[in-house]
């Protein structure tokens, strides 16, 4: 035993052991993540159950079935519910969601599984996905154009599609009319109005000036009416069809074809074509926008505001970093000022980030982006431009959280750089300058990447500081448009961090949400592997041309 | 460069042949070829190219020159020899200021470069290094390739033209005769030339910027015998352009290439004066000590 312990045996077990405890837990961690998440957006079968009601009545359910649970007897009982005989400790319930919501009320129930008494998968039972009030789920009976029917029972399906089709292409193009060419005309009509307004602060509001502006404002003014008046017919056009669907409850109900986005009918579906719906349904929700308080559609906006935004705080923070780190290394007198100056650059690595949140809601956003306003931007007052939270500032916020990373690693960087090829380049008749830029920097820059990959990392996942300096739960715009000047700085924008909060958390429609926390936590970890990939992709690309420092 | 034009191309074979045989049989026989081919040099007769006066130099306290004086005739090769830690390397550095990198370091006493003190206000070190090369015991080729490094110098002083570049290059790595070993491999990585190669490369990349004084600090000793001979019989090439300053450890070589030898010990010059003086008949008893492996 004691020459055992004394080989070290023990000691390297314990090694792998924590090693492949900890691979474990990652590789559990994400595993459930995707499960959970990717599983959301399998098309589900549709039941038809008769279930035995608390009542002693027999009623008919319509939905799909989710997670189940046992529960103890005594934990049920204690609610009251009537409970079958025999001497099973737990009883298993499932979760169904009916949908419905504007109908029959809540859209998720627990069922008892003894008192479902039979189960049924009609393949004419539909689910339907609206733009509002969630899903929908019953028997299609009836298309209606213009009120009046126009095909019912066994051909209702198929005089639906194309209708369908016509529906989702006349709200494609009233979405492309209001977010693309009347946006325009309103971002357009607003920089008019702040003209205006500057002409009248700076004093030069002659007549000339103004009647130019006015003639422009009347352009716009009546391309707006034009819109507005292809946008009626549109609604009108798109109002004429609707369908009547029958819920569980027998009750018929007709829903208009413009609030719907996709009708399914699952239990008929052949795997293929699940396959099918299922990766439409990956696609929808990595492209399109959040609908229903972020609890539908997709989180476009979230990925593209998540990866702005490092964006922006890497072209902030590195050279800001490699700056600092290349005068602390190379100019600064070594001594116990820089020796102090390096531990606050470490300590301020350890700040929590809430800090620099609220540091950054002090400084830049009220300080920094308020003088800003008053000095370049006074026509909008006492609107803020700059002086609101927004993107510029939550990218300027995560790049100060960031810049010790950077600090130190190019700090290392340098410091690992030969004497013997600094002396080279000296002994050619370099000055010190030169040296750094030929060839010190270059040979430092794999250092910088790591620097900047641990930056990348960490800035990806920070949700505290942003909610104080720009994140919100639903951004109207996205920060990057065809309006002039493109990027736009000041707007506040979506991210995924504070999305899996917020619909994990805010939402009005807990059990709905659920699937989709798991889902954007799977493609935030998604995103930032793929930021480090890149940036690691190329520091070993660059490691691979420098490689000097292994000899 | 325009003194290798004179010979460019292939170089002129019976200059160079009686010279690789020379230097080959002094090799081959070590110590019994002092004569240097009979050779005996006089100082007093030699155009003089660096006159060091009284230079004292101090790390911090400590005192690692005392008082040298002497001078570094043109166009010939000098070497210091000396026990580790003796001071010929930090001497040899303060010909082109490389010490200036040191903290803490002063230095007393005057060195002139053609008459002109290198340590004077007015003096640009930068350009003063561009006058005195530098080759270091350790070949440090830039992790570039063969072509820029040897382009390296040229381009700090701006020269953009890709043909006088091509022409540079050319020119400098057949000066330290590397070229017909990397011509078809120019833009290689330097970093996968063995360390021999290395070594001359980094001596080509030194005199493509055509200095006047080359300083090689122990350019052989972290070479292989076969390399060590390649740099040595490039060394007695070179001098004909270049004046030369060697450190070495190994007496050797110090003995096959140098026409004046410096014997230092504990930051003192004990003795200077012509190779064949030096280690035929010194005139120290301390220096002869050395060269014998009585101490060292």
């Amino acid at each position: 035993m004691k020459t055992w312990i004394k080989s070290g045996a023990p000691w390297i077990w314990m090694n792998a052991a924590a090693v492949s405890t900890s691979l474990i837990m990652v590789a559990g961690l994400l595993g459930l993540i995707a499960l959970r998440g990717l599983g959301h957006f399998w098309p589900a079968d549709v039941v038809e159950m008769d279930y035995l009601a608390a009542d002693g009545e027999v009623v008919r359910l319509i939905g799909e079935l989710g997670a189940h649970e046992d529960v103890p007897r005594e934990r049920l009982a204690a609610t009251g519910v009537r409970l079958p005989g025999g001497d099973t400790v737990t009883l298993r319930r499932y979760l169904l969601k009916t949908g419905n919501r504007d109908v029959a009320g809540p859209d998720f129930m627990w069922v008892l599984g003894h008192d479902i008494q039979a189960r049924r998968y009609p393949p004419e039972l539909v689910a339907i996905e609206r733009r509002e009030w969630g899903n929908f789920y019953g028997y299609l009976r009836e298309v209606r154009q213009a009120g009046a029917s126009v095909a019912s029972g066994d051909q209702a399906w198929d005089a639906l599609q194309p209708r369908l089709q016509r529906a989702l292409d006349l709200f494609a193009a009233i979405r492309d009319i209001e977010r693309g060419a009347i946006g325009s005309i309103n971002y357009r009509l607003e920089q008019l109005r702040l003209r205006t307004r500057r002409l009248e602060l700076d004093g030069r509001n002659d007549p000339a000036a103004l009647a130019d502006i006015a003639a422009e404002r009347a352009g716009l003014q009546a391309e707006y009416e034009g819109r507005q008046q292809q946008l009626a017919d549109l609604y009108r056009d798109i109002a004429r069809d609707s369908i009547v669907v029958e819920t569980q409850a027998g009750q018929q109900v007709e829903l208009p074809l413009s609030k719907i986005v996709h009708i399914r009918q699952p239990n008929a579906m052949g795997m293929f074509t699940k396959l099918k719906t299922y990766f439409a349904k990956v696609w929808e929700f990595l492209s399109d926008e959040p609908r229903e308080a972020n609890t539908e559609g997709g989180i476009f906006p979230a990925i593209f505001g998540t990866v702005l935004m490092v964006i922006l705080m890497s072209v902030l923070v590195t050279p800001f970093g490699v700056i600092a780190a290349l005068y602390l290394r190379e100019y600064a007198k070594q001594g116990p000022v820089t020796r102090m100056i390096r531990i606050a650059v470490n300590n301020l690595a350890g700040v929590p980030s809430i800090v620099y949140g609220v540091f950054g809601l002090g400084f830049f956003v009220y300080f920094l982006g308020g003088n800003i306003d008053r000095l370049f931007y006074p026509e909008a007052q006492p609107a803020p431009t700059f002086g609101t939270p927004g993107l510029l500032w939550a990218s300027i916020t995560l790049a100060l959280l960031t810049l010790p990373v950077v600090i130190v690693a190019t700090e290392e960087g340098l410091a690992r750089i030969p004497k013997a090829i600094r002396e080279g380049s000296l002994a050619l008749g370099a000055t010190k300058a030169e040296t750094l830029w030929r060839t010190v920097l270059p040979m430092a820059s794999p250092a910088m990447m790591t620097g900047l990959i641990l930056a990348v990392a960490r800035a990806a996942g920070e949700v505290a500081p942003l909610m104080l300096v720009g994140v919100v739960k639903l951004a109207p715009t996205l920060p990057l448009d065809g309006n002039a000047p493109f990027l736009h700085l000041d707007r506040k924008f979506m991210h995924l961090g504070f999305h899996i909060y917020d619909v994990g958390f805010q939402s009005p429609n807990v059990e709905a949400a659920r699937p989709l926390v798991y889902a954007t936590a799977l493609l935030l970890v998604l995103v930032i592997m793929v930021l480090n990939i890149a940036a690691i992709t190329l520091r070993n690309r660059l490691r691979e041309k420098y490689r000097a420092l292994d000899q | 460069m325009r003194w290798i034009n004179d010979d460019a191309g292939p170089q002129p074979d019976a200059r160079d042949a009686t010279m690789s045989d020379r230097t080959m049989s002094a090799h081959a026989i070590g110590m019994e070829a002092l004569g240097q081919a009979g050779v005996d040099r006089h100082i007093e007769e030699e155009d003089i190219c660096i006159q060091v006066e009284n230079l004292d130099l101090y790390y911090g306290t400590k005192q690692a020159l005392k008082g040298i004086g002497m001078s570094v005739p043109r166009k010939r090769v000098t070497a210091f020899i000396g026990p580790s830690g003796c001071g010929k390397s930090t001497l040899l550095r303060c010909f082109n200021r490389m010490n200036d990198l040191v903290d803490g370091v002063r230095i007393g006493g005057r060195i002139l470069l053609d008459g002109q003190d290198i340590y004077a206000k007015s003096v640009n070190v930068a350009d003063l290094r561009r006058r005195v090369g530098m080759v270091f015991q350790k070949p440090n080729p830039f992790p570039k390739s063969i072509y820029e490094n040897v382009a390296y110098g040229l381009r700090l002083q701006g020269v953009r033209s890709r043909r006088v570049l091509d022409e540079v290059v050319e020119n400098a790595l057949r000066g330290a005769a590397l070229w017909d070993e990397v011509k078809d491999r120019l833009h290689d990585n330097a970093l996968g030339l063995s360390g021999g190669q290395q070594q001359r490369l980094v001596i080509a990349r030194a005199i493509a910027i055509e200095p006047e004084v080359l300083l090689l600090d122990e350019p052989a000793s972290a070479l292989d015998p076969i390399s060590t001979l390649k740099i040595e019989e490039l060394i007695y090439e070179l001098k004909s352009h270049y004046t030369i300053v060697i450190v070495t450890h190994n007496m050797q070589q110090a003995a096959r290439v140098s026409d004046y030898t410096a014997f230092m010990y504990m930051g003192d010059l004990i003795e200077f004066g012509d190779t064949n003086t030096i280690f035929t008949n010194p005139s120290e008893k301390m220096t002869e000590d050395y060269i014998t492996g009585r101490y060292g």
